[in-house]
């Protein structure tokens, strides 16, 4: 059972999580920027759901989707490898970040390549490919706009929809006229917008690979299904001769028709567009006689974690995700500390579900403790993922104390024993009428005992102390 | 044991005994998107793709190789990609060539002619296989004569689109032309749904056009009627 998960992987989500949140609570410019963008975005996706009637029945409908897939979930994984097989497709298992690296590196070599453009993957964020080719000597190439800003500006996506949301476009001007050889400071977005379209042309023209995440993958067809607005999502998977898409092993639909609704969820909820620029079904490489498309297309198909969530019937629905981003969007958290403070590929809600299961609950126990579990979150999640029941959840499992064979890898990490001693205690008191009238009666009496540093409730609030009088006494006195 | 034998060996012992009822995707459809007339669902489509920023122009089969030129012309287009083996590649070479426009058909591999496609074509015409009217949304079927990259490196993609080809939804689109079943209807290597032209929100939500693909998307509109 002892399973070795060495990672070499840069997120840190534990150390520091507190210091980065407060940094960006105590930065009004990029408090401005996350509560304006996040509001904008709330607003764009209420104008998507006019009718609560329509909107309930179509949540309801992709959920059902999503459970129904993932309940036959091995099956159709083995489906979906048949028909892309069928189709040409080349297909690849990894458990682990590194193992992925491995094998997309490997496709590289055989190439020779130099170049790798890439379109937004998430799940490339995930096992840090950046920095795995950079090693091996490739340049690894964001192309999505917000991507290329923040590869620019060695930094992480703090969104996973819209990567660059903390970064305002003076910012992005002085980046570009500082990195770009030849471009002055224009802080015109067009402008701007067209500076990164001249770049990235040049790059897909002369690019060996093409790095590309998946949306859907098709069991029952063959097809994986890319969503995007700009364009590079398909110069990525259609213009370098090879072509490499790696998904997470969740995102498989059995039927063609299973992915209308979810794609109508997915942009409405994600951006409030009603439908995205593009939607890219690949079926496979190009063909004999076809002019152009990849000569190859390969597919990673990624676990890390992720059958450690399947394992578990409540801990199932965390894969359920279409990553659309609206619990971060709606997440009071989210909106005032930003994605860079969790430390993790995947912030706010979803992010603080999924991460522990991809890192473990060594790294990860004190992120579900950001959370007021106000519920915003699950409510608007359009496939119904109960979000605070499985941050519940995972504070149990990260504080409790540990047990001989966990569900998950970390169990107990967060565990104290003192603090466990004082919840006991106070359990026992609190269900004890007669214990309780002793304790309490103690309490107001030896209040000047209680300690001026309280752990971390001092830290930001003023400590606690029983009252002279209790409840119970003033009550009598009224009397 | 590999990884994939791993991987499925664990996912296997722990997948629920029972499958949930599979979900009725159509049912939601039959009863949420209405089936409308042919003229309603021109005008949503319509509605739809001009919001995206896309034009479109009523045209009818006598004259749209007419407006073609106008927009070529408004435009001050000078070169314009199509495929000559197409009903439509055909009658546009004709004419055009007649009127001075550089018709440039996509005849070799892309290997031969990246730098071509890349830098010197600033149009493409190719023809669509159907639309959807809820969204706005041209399918595109991409094959040998109009190949993936002609709807997405020209800077401006010009479409011609039968107006009796529009589903009312993209669900529709598949089941009644069973996508879905790949003994009968085997999906290209690579289909396209396209409700716009290329753009981004990437810097401070503020929206772009042409940000990879296409800057301007032009929709001829072909319906019987129009005058």
């Amino acid at each position: 059972m002892s399973q070795s998960h060495e990672h070499t992987l840069h997120f840190r989500p534990a150390d520091g999580f507190r210091e980065r949140a407060g940094e960006v609570v105590a930065n009004p410019f990029l408090r401005q920027s996350f509560r304006g963008a996040m509001d904008f975005l709330m607003q764009k996706r209420a104008a998507q759901f006019p009718n609560p009637e329509e909107l309930e029945s179509l949540r309801s409908l992709g959920e059902q989707i999503r459970q129904y897939n993932l309940a036959k979930l091995p099956t159709l994984l083995e489906q979906l490898e048949a028909n892309l097989t069928r189709n040409g497709i080349q297909v690849h298992w990894a458990e682990t970040p590194e193992e992925a690296n491995a094998i997309i590196l490997g496709i590289c070599h055989k190439h020779s390549a130099k170049l790798m453009v890439k379109g937004k993957s998430m799940v490339s964020e995930e096992i840090e490919l950046n920095h795995a080719a950079e090693a091996a000597g490739i340049e690894a190439l964001e192309s999505d706009m917000g991507e290329y800003i923040v590869q620019l500006a060695h930094e992480k996506p703090s969104h996973i929809i819209m990567p660059a949301i903390h970064k305002t476009k003076e910012q992005i001007a002085k980046l570009f006229a500082e990195n770009i050889p030849g471009v002055a400071y224009t802080d015109n977005v067009d402008a701007l917008i067209q500076i990164g379209r001249q770049v990235l042309r040049e790059k897909f023209e002369a690019a060996d690979i093409g790095l590309s995440g998946v949306n859907f993958a098709v069991a029952e067809t063959g097809t994986l299904c890319l969503v995007e607005n700009e364009g590079n999502g398909r110069m990525c998977t259609t213009a370098p001769p090879v072509h490499i898409a790696i998904t997470g092993i969740e995102k498989i639909v059995e039927k063609l028709e299973h992915v209308p609704p979810l794609y109508s969820l997915l942009t409405r909820s994600a951006t409030g567009q009603n439908i995205s620029t593009y939607f890219n079904m690949i079926s496979g490489p190009r063909k004999p006689g076809e002019k152009d498309g990849p000569q190859e297309v390969h597919l990673v198909l990624l676990d890390n974690g992720r059958s450690q969530a399947y394992a578990d019937e409540q801990l199932r629905k965390t894969l359920q995700c279409i990553r659309c981003g609206a619990c971060m969007n709606h997440c009071p958290v989210y909106a005032r500390i930003g994605g860079h403070a969790y430390g993790t590929t995947y912030p706010g809600p979803i992010g603080k579900i999924i991460s522990p299961h991809l890192l473990g609950l060594e790294a990860t126990a004190g992120l579900t403790t950001a959370s007021s579990l106000c519920g915003a979150c699950g409510e608007v999640c359009p496939v119904k993922i109960p979000i605070p029941e499985l941050l519940i959840r995972l504070r149990e499992e990260s504080f409790s104390e540990p047990q001989a064979n966990p569900v998950m890898r970390g169990q107990g990490a967060g565990h104290s024993p003192l603090i466990s001693a004082i919840w006991r205690a106070w359990a026992t008191v609190y269900a004890s009428p007669a214990l309780y009238r002793g304790v309490s009666w103690l309490g107001s009496r030896l209040r000047w005992l209680v300690p001026r540093r309280q752990g971390g409730w001092t830290r930001v609030r003023t400590p606690l102390q029983p009252a002279p009088k209790r409840l119970r006494d003033l009550l009598q006195d009224r009397n | 044991m590999n990884a994939r034998d791993r991987i499925l060996s664990k996912l296997r012992a722990a997948a629920p005994s029972t499958v949930p009822a599979a979900p009725l995707v159509g049912d939601w459809f039959a009863s949420h998107r209405p089936a409308e007339d042919a003229a309603a669902k021109v005008q949503r489509f319509r509605h739809f793709i001009e919001l995206a920023h896309a034009e479109v122009h009523s045209v009818n089969r006598g004259n749209w190789v007419q407006k073609l030129w106008e927009v070529l012309a408004a435009k001050e287009l000078r070169r314009l990609l199509l495929a000559p083996e197409t009903e439509h590649g055909a009658r546009a070479f004709e004419a055009l060539t007649e009127l001075g426009v550089e018709c440039t058909a996509y005849h070799q591999p892309i290997e031969q002619g990246k730098a071509v496609m890349f830098r010197h074509i600033p149009a493409s015409l190719t023809g669509a296989r159907a639309a959807i009217a809820e969204t706005g949304t041209l399918i595109l079927w991409p094959d040998v004569h109009e190949p993936r990259l002609m709807s997405l490196v020209p800077p401006v993609h010009i479409v011609l689109l039968d107006a009796n080809k529009i589903y009312n939804t993209f669900f529709e689109a598949i089941s009644s032309e069973g996508w879905g079943n790949t003994q009968t209807h085997a999906l290209p290597t690579n289909a396209l749904l396209v409700s716009g032209p290329s753009k981004t929100a990437d810097i401070q939500q503020t929206l772009a056009y042409g940000a990879h693909g296409p800057k301007e998307l032009v929709v001829l509109l072909l319906e019987e009627s129009a005058q």
